[in-house]
């Protein structure tokens, strides 16, 4: 959570969007009657073109399906995040969404969106102010499939999150950071595991505060160095 | 060794040692060396005394070195340029030889320096005999020199060998080895000075540098001994060797490398312990050792570098710290939420609120006090808990107390140590699968005892003395900023580096 950046962001990234820039752009926009105004496309967020997507050159997972966020009361304690992610704010693992599909949290109905990132890390902040959604005191949550060419044991998955996020794998929890903090490449980094030969299911949720929003993804060796031969699809077969 | 009083070294040879780390009273040892896992040590005394370990940190007396050498004592040609004195050896491997060679003074200082050649320094060993090759070097009792104390060296850069002798008469002198026999390899040339007013002379190589580290002041006194040791550094391995301050030695110069500190006076007799992966020690014995009625004992300790230098580290001493890597600058913590310190509460603004207009300045705020495991471990997990790291919040959960583990064992310098959670029992442990813990409390269990090295760099290495269904020596690592793990120790990373700090 960058408290530096409220009120700022916004600006600067209206003036350097530009409809060529991202093609992420079914995202809806508000008409401007008396609603909020049409904003511009996330700039690093496009829709996927291909089957699959590569780990990108760092080993990052740069495809992901993303759900709208979840208005939460944005503490970030461990107590607050679990209960949060667990209880208050779960969504089900099963069965693994697709594209459009809408969920009923509460009064709000929620849709999920498919993505690819152009850069390392997944821009929760371009993502809901595209969607003229809510930034600040939200949960988001991500899905995607990991596919690998081999088992592939004694790997972890390490991720960075701004703010606190829970992480599974596989339907077992791998790692959680909590707190407020910015999104460091491995901050957070699982035990040992062991990845299935091909689909293997990534869940996270990622709680923020205020400020920016992202993650990044990817899993490493045991000398920490990014696994690249992976790639991520967004269906669970 | 200036004038050494006999009466001191058999003295040390009868009086009992406390057993914190066995029998380490001893006096000008040699380099300390590792055969087959275990550690040996020569020093000044009748018969020149052995020392072995099995682990580098409980020593135990093991005969005389000159049991095995044919007649028991030195040969005639070393007595006959020398005496019959048996002081301050040294020893090197070589090919499938030890090159020990050993001061044989006279009347000082009339003295040589005798030669013994072995296979092993195991005495169980089939193989184990000393043969005596006679005198390398001599001193006259006239000359500039006093030949005792050798300390010998091999140079990695081109695998030539070289003998420094010398004590205070005159003196530090070199001369070149043959590295097949140990004798001199050119006897007609005279010897290179490099050194004066010192004793105990020894040379060691890193990074195109020659380093000879010497011991001045006075020994074999006690606590009233003023033995330090001091250094000089040269491209050549002849020297000039120019202290910090650009004094030759041959001038009297020398830095200061180690003095008296703590409970231990008169530190002499530099030998280099490289148990590789880059991790250094040195070996020195301490004229006077106050925790043992003052007398002179073997020490170990971590070897450091900065600015070129070799700097003495210092071993752990138990107490209560923060783990910190030096990967990442997290902290080691039991995984449970975090309290702040003094609990939850405001600031007061940005500073404080200022005081209205005419009013007197409010007191000063009430201090924190800080914050111990007993205010806040009622919400802690009380069965195996995991352990994190996360930024240094001076929380409870992140300060450790780490003390000797009793009658454990230990490693060169030091005993094992137990980790726990600073007023708690909660002790972390090694996991069968290569992971941390953290357990309700201490067994004595292998994977709960830790071996920690100071670097060269001055941060530490913490092992396991064991991990379950692993034979693989492996080190405390982070993965990343908030993971520690175990994994194989790489001395070029910094993910197995940490920084052990007071809290």
């Amino acid at each position: 959570m960058n408290r530096s950046s409220r009120g700022v962001v916004p600006l600067l990234l209206c003036a350097a969007l530009s409809p060529e820039a991202s093609a992420f752009s079914r995202l809806p926009a508000d008409s401007q009657d008396g609603k909020a105004a049409a904003r511009p496309p996330a700039s690093s967020l496009t829709r996927p073109a291909s089957p699959a997507k590569p780990a990108g050159a760092d080993g990052f997972i740069q495809r992901w399906l993303l759900l709208e966020p979840i208005p939460v009361p944005g503490q970030l304690t461990e107590s607050a995040v679990r209960t949060a992610v667990e209880t208050d704010f779960s969504v089900p693992a099963t069965p693994f969404p697709h594209d459009a599909d809408k969920l009923k949290i509460g009064d709000s109905e929620l849709a999920w969106h498919a993505v690819d990132t152009l850069n390392y890390n997944v821009n929760l902040y371009h993502f809901a102010y595209a969607l003229n959604k809510p930034t600040t005191n939200v949960l988001f949550w991500a899905v995607t499939v990991v596919n690998a060419p081999r088992e592939m044991s004694g790997v972890r998955l390490a991720i960075g999150s701004n703010a606190a996020s829970v992480w599974w794998v596989n339907g077992r929890e791998a790692t959680a950071l909590y707190n407020d903090r910015q999104a460091v490449i491995d901050d957070g980094v699982s035990r040992r595991l062991t990845l299935n030969q091909g689909a293997n299911v990534i869940r996270a949720a990622i709680v923020n505060a205020g400020g920016a929003t992202d993650f990044c993804a990817r899993f490493i060796d045991e000398n920490d160095r990014p696994i690249k031969t992976l790639t991520a699809t967004l269906t669970a077969r | 060794m200036k004038w050494r009083i006999a009466v001191a070294a058999a003295c040390l040879l009868t009086v009992p040692v406390v057993a914190l780390d066995g029998q380490p009273g001893m006096h000008d040892p040699s380099t300390v060396i590792v055969e087959h896992g275990k550690y040996y040590v020569y020093a000044t005394g009748g018969g020149l005394p052995m020392s072995i370990s099995d682990d580098g940190w409980t020593w135990r007396r093991a005969g005389g070195v000159m049991q095995a050498v044919p007649g028991g004592k030195p040969g005639p040609d070393v007595i006959a340029r020398g005496g019959n004195n048996t002081w301050a050896p040294d020893l090197i491997h070589l090919g499938d030889k030890y090159f020990l060679y050993y001061s044989a003074p006279g009347t000082q200082p009339k003295s040589a320096i005798g030669l013994l050649v072995g296979k092993t320094l195991d005495p169980e060993s089939p193989d184990y005999k000393w043969e005596d090759r006679g005198p390398v070097v001599w001193s006259d009792g006239i000359e500039d020199s006093n030949a005792i104390d050798p300390g010998v060296f091999h140079d990695p850069t081109n695998g030539t060998l070289w003998l420094t002798y010398g004590s205070y008469f005159g003196y530090i002198r070199l001369v070149e080895l043959n590295p097949k026999t140990g004798q001199r390899l050119y006897p007609d040339r005279k010897p290179v000075n490099i050194a004066i007013n010192s004793e105990a002379s020894i040379m060691i190589f890193r990074d195109g540098w020659y380093y000879l580290l010497v011991t001045h002041g006075s020994c074999c006194q006690g606590a009233n001994s003023s033995y330090n040791i001091r250094m000089g550094r040269a491209k050549k391995v002849t020297g000039p060797f120019l202290d910090n301050m650009g004094i030759d030695m041959l001038q009297g110069g020398g830095k200061l490398f180690l003095g008296s500190r703590g409970r231990h006076v008169g530190p002499g007799h530099f030998g280099l312990l490289d148990l590789g992966d880059g991790v250094e020690k040195f070996s020195c014995h301490y004229e006077a050792d106050l925790d043992r009625g003052g007398i002179s004992v073997l020490d170990i300790r971590p070897l450091l570098w900065r600015d070129g230098w070799p700097v003495a580290g210092e071993n752990v001493k138990g107490g209560t710290y923060a783990i910190e890597s030096a990967r990442t600058g997290t902290a080691l913590e039991l995984a449970v939420q975090g309290v702040p310190v003094g609990g939850l509460r405001g600031r007061g603004g940005r500073g404080g609120m200022p005081p209205a207009p005419g009013a007197p300045p409010p007191p000063p705020p009430a201090p924190i006090p800080p914050q111990e495991a007993s205010q806040v471990a009622a919400s802690w997990p009380a069965g195996p808990a995991s352990a994190r790291m996360a930024p240094y919040m001076l929380q409870a959960q992140q300060q450790w107390t780490i003390a000797p583990a009793a009658n454990a064992g230990g490693y060169p310098g030091s005993p094992f140590f137990k980790i726990t959670i600073a007023g708690t029992d909660r002790v972390l442990a090694a996991t069968p699968d290569r992971e941390l813990t953290i357990l309700p409390a201490f067994t004595g269990a292998p994977e709960q005892l830790w071996r920690i090295d100071q670097l060269a760099d001055g941060t530490y290495r913490l092992m396991p003395k064991a991990v379950p269904n692993s034979k693989d020596p492996l080190a405390l690592s982070a993965a990343g900023s908030s993971m520690p793990t175990l994994a194989t120790f790489n001395p070029e990373s910094d993910r197995q580096r940490w920084n052990i700090k007071t809290p």
